[in-house]
């Protein structure tokens, strides 16, 4: 790109910037224009999980009905109600829209094709994508209402919390790769995909991620049947639409992330030869996490900002920090192989590292579920104790007639697991 | 919002005052309004909150934003004409509504009912429980972000409301149930249908049951959760699950049996710990036992006559019109005027998918009632709701509203 820019005639600094300028244009506007499939996906997804038909309308599926609703959304007045802190209430949607779309420059979408493939990267995503928070905040404050201010509230709460195990299941691939570079954690998983080593420390961050991007279960932010809409209850026109737009393309960049960093990001057949080959496997995993996203969200009830709190504290951090030392522990004792030979036989050497590390992850994943359930089933004991305390009043019943023998059922005596 | 802002919205500071704590008035606490336009007040119930962070302090219902006038409506019409407007109190349980009219009327005129005309209302009268259960575990699980649970309970309930179209016309409004029996015969294919629900019912349930019962998060969200003991119950004047969910084994259908009741065998389920759980439990429970009695009643039902025979209150079939000159009367005189009822009070009680559903109806000998009055379920249970929610969050609100099962038209009336 930059090539053109010289052949035209630029000087070599200026065909630099304008170079780099059409390619984040370019890869910006990809991104942001991916929600409207992606919505459509997640529409359909869900209604099939429902037993619904789901848009069938405008297009072929049904697949262009989000340009209707974009142009409809656009029509829309934005309105600023009374009392409204302006600043921070129309800043908001832009910085959250920003921070998702920042999260693309470092994905690494083929060999050759990346954003910047900085020396952090990994750290920038974490950091990135936490500017979200303080545009919720921001929209929660700004609003001037009730609601909103308690969906901020529980978006400090969630979002600072869920951070801590995100980032250690994140320091896994990387302890294992030894570089921040998404890029270089990608060319690592050659042979063996992350997940294979530690499929634990991909469930965690998974999870924490789905919280930090508050999607169900972790919805409480916008909670519907509690707060309305949260932090976004007052925003309509485009400034609700970029924080669905944004949404959903964080909820969508997740999946990609979790891809690159687990499950080999663009590696496949020949994909280190044709670069758009690259492109479609990323595309391919990322939409199958996408789907796994979309099936927890249709099934599961939502999390009480308590259980929420207590899930992460006392079972998500203390798991990642475990999982961390064992991986740091397993990977500095075992001895470098060497990677200098065929695919096959690359894939042989790294073969006992790999399978030392599964069974490591499989035993800390089990062990903690063990302890996990063992609490559980002591709590709702205690709880059904505590609340236990109600005496059977058995009332006469007048009863008549020759069929009516007055059985009683006591529901919930069996465990509750 | 400020104190004052919000008491100037409605009503007065002095209003506020007795209902929520000083700390409220000093602004230590938030208030929060929540509804009458919210997802998950079911309708139009107004909540003030008094929050200390999430947790609720003090949760006062406001209902009346859905007052229709239905009973003093009815002092307007005739008897038999009111029996429509029954059918929008309760707009989940419309048979049930009917039928608690209907048998008041007919305890005041003293009007027999055919057997068939009862078991049938007995079968859809549980019909319709399962209607109302079915849209009720549907709601609570949205409320509990279960969205997907919504979905599978109105496919179900849509074979249910096959049934009460084919056989009264209307699938929500049926106004099928008339006094002395029922307003036609049952269609041929009712009991095809109503077998096809008992051979397909079962299965649902269970897969109701396993995405709700076991679910860890569920059970968080429920367990311990709006806990109520026998006694507070009692005198908060609960009724329906939500009594029997607090181990007081008290079921209209088997204490004060009408409409044939009696000769129904079923069981009673009873919980033990008075939270939103066993609520959730017992009314899953309660669907079986529905499919048991409806069972039982397509066994009874036998061919006769579905309406009584008293040409004084029961317009006569159109067959006789025109061969009789007295039925031409009846008929004149029945659709005009309407009947004359000896003087009295009576009432009624049913048990309701929610509760007691009960109704008194006063006469003064003329065609049209003195005084009806209907004493709901939901009013009552809803009565409770602050002492259910005080201490627990927003989050369990949702999910106590949602147990005690609360329909708005049936709160104002």
């Amino acid at each position: 790109m930059v090539g053109i820019f010289e052949d035209l005639g630029f000087e070599a600094g200026l065909a630099a910037v304008l170079g780099n300028l059409v390619g984040v244009v370019v890869l910006a506007t990809v991104f942001l224009l991916l929600p409207i499939f992606t919505i459509w996906v997640e529409r359909k997804v869900a209604a099939r999980f429902q037993n619904r038909i789901g848009p069938n309308r405008v297009g072929p599926y049904g697949i262009l009905q989000s340009f209707p609703d974009v142009v409809k959304l656009l029509g829309k007045e934005l309105i600023l109600p009374r009392n409204v802190d302006k600043i921070p209430y129309l800043l908001s949607p832009i910085i959250m829209v920003a921070a998702v779309v920042l999260i693309v420059a470092v994905i690494p979408l083929a060999p050759t094709i990346i954003g910047t493939d900085l020396s952090i990267g990994a750290l920038y995503f974490v950091s990135v994508g936490s500017l979200t928070t303080i545009a919720i905040v921001m929209a929660g404050w700004g609003s001037n209402n009730k609601y909103a201010l308690l969906g901020a509230f529980r978006t400090v709460a969630q979002l600072i919390s869920y951070e801590i195990p995100l980032v250690f299941s994140l320091l896994i691939p990387i302890l294992l790769v030894g570089s921040l570079s998404m890029q270089t954690i990608v060319e690592f998983q050659d042979t063996y995909w992350i997940i294979f080593y530690v499929p634990t420390a991909a469930v965690i961050f998974l999870v924490s991620n789905i919280a930090e991007i508050g999607r169900a279960p972790f919805d409480l932010i916008e909670a519907e049947s509690e707060l309305i809409a949260g932090y976004m209850i007052e925003y309509s026109g485009m400034a609700f639409a970029m924080f669905y737009l944004a949404e959903f393309l964080h909820a969508f960049l997740v999946a990609v992330i979790f891809s690159v960093l687990f499950l080999g990001g663009w590696q496949g057949p020949l994909a280190q030869d044709v670069p758009v080959l690259g492109i479609a496997y990323l595309t391919i995993k990322s939409f199958i996490v996408y789907f796994a996203m979309l099936w927890v969200r249709m099934t599961l009830p939502r999390f009480r900002i308590d259980h929420l709190m207590a899930f992460n504290w006392k079972f998500l951090v203390p798991v990642s920090i475990v999982h961390v030392l064992v991986t740091a522990g397993i990977w500095s004792a075992l001895p470098e192989p060497d990677l200098s030979g065929g695919w096959f036989a690359r894939l042989g050497e790294e073969f006992p590292r790999m399978a030392l590390n599964l069974v490591a992850s499989v035993v800390i994943a089990v062990v903690s579920l063990r302890l996990l359930r063992q609490y559980a089933e002591q709590e709702r004991q205690r709880l059904s104790e505590v609340t236990a305390m109600v005496e059977h009043k058995q009332y006469p019943l007048a009863t008549t007639g020759q069929g009516a023998q007055s059985n009683v059922i006591v529901v919930g005596t069996g465990s509750g697991d | 919002m400020t104190l004052e802002t919000f008491s100037t919205w409605e009503g007065t500071v002095d209003d506020l005052k007795g209902l929520v704590t000083e700390r409220a008035i000093s602004g230590e606490t938030m208030l929060l309004n929540m509804g009458p336009q919210h997802p998950s007040t079911h309708g139009v119930l107004r909540l003030i909150l008094e929050l200390e962070g999430e947790e609720i302090v003090n949760c006062i219902p406001d209902v009346g934003f859905l007052h229709t006038g239905i009973e003093k409506n009815m002092e307007y019409k005739t008897y038999e004409k009111s029996i429509v407007m029954t059918d929008r109190m309760d707009y989940l349980n419309p048979m049930g509504n009917n039928l608690v009219y209907c048998l008041a009327m007919e305890k005041l005129f003293e009007l027999d009912v055919p057997m068939r005309a009862q078991i049938a209302r007995v079968i859809l009268a549980e019909l319709t429980r399962l209607n109302s259960h079915l849209v009720w575990l549907g709601i609570h699980g949205l409320d509990l972000g279960v969205t997907s649970m919504m979905t599978y309970c109105f496919r179900e309930r849509e074979v249910l409301l096959d049934i009460f179209e084919m056989v009264s016309g209307q699938r929500m409004m049926s106004t099928y149930f008339r006094p002395g029996g029922l307003w036609r015969d049952l269609p041929e294919e009712f009991e095809d249908a109503v077998r096809f629900v008992l051979k397909t019912f079962p299965a649902k349930i269970d897969d109701y049951e396993k995405i709700m019962t076991h679910n860890a998060i569920f059970l968080d969200r429920t367990q311990g959760i709006g806990f109520i003991t026998a006694e507070d119950a009692i005198a908060y004047g609960l009724s329906g699950p939500t009594l029997r969910a607090s181990g007081v084994n008290w079921d209209i259908r088997k204490a004060q049996p009408y409409s044939s009741y009696e000769r129904f065998e079923f069981d009673v389920p009873v919980g033990q710990h008075g939270d939103v759980y066993d609520r959730y439990l017992l009314r899953v429970e309660e669907m079986r036992q529905s499919l048991r009695i409806i069972e039982q009643g397509l066994n009874m039902l036998e061919p006769g006559p579905f309406r009584s025979n008293n040409r004084k209150y029961v317009p006569p079939p159109r067959s006789e019109l025109g061969r009789s000159m007295e039925a031409v009367i009846h008929h004149f005189k029945l659709w005009t005027e309407g009947f004359r009822p000896p003087k009295g009070e009576v009432y009624v009680a049913t048990e309701s998918p929610r509760g007691e559903l009960g109704c008194f109806l006063a006469s003064d000998g003329g065609p049209n009632p003195l005084r009806v009055h209907f004493r709901t379920p939901s009013f009552a249970n809803l009565s409770a709701a602050n002492k259910l929610s005080q201490g627990y969050m927003i989050a369990d609100l949702v999910a106590i509203i949602g147990s005690i099962d609360i329909v708005l038209g049936d709160v104002d009336r």
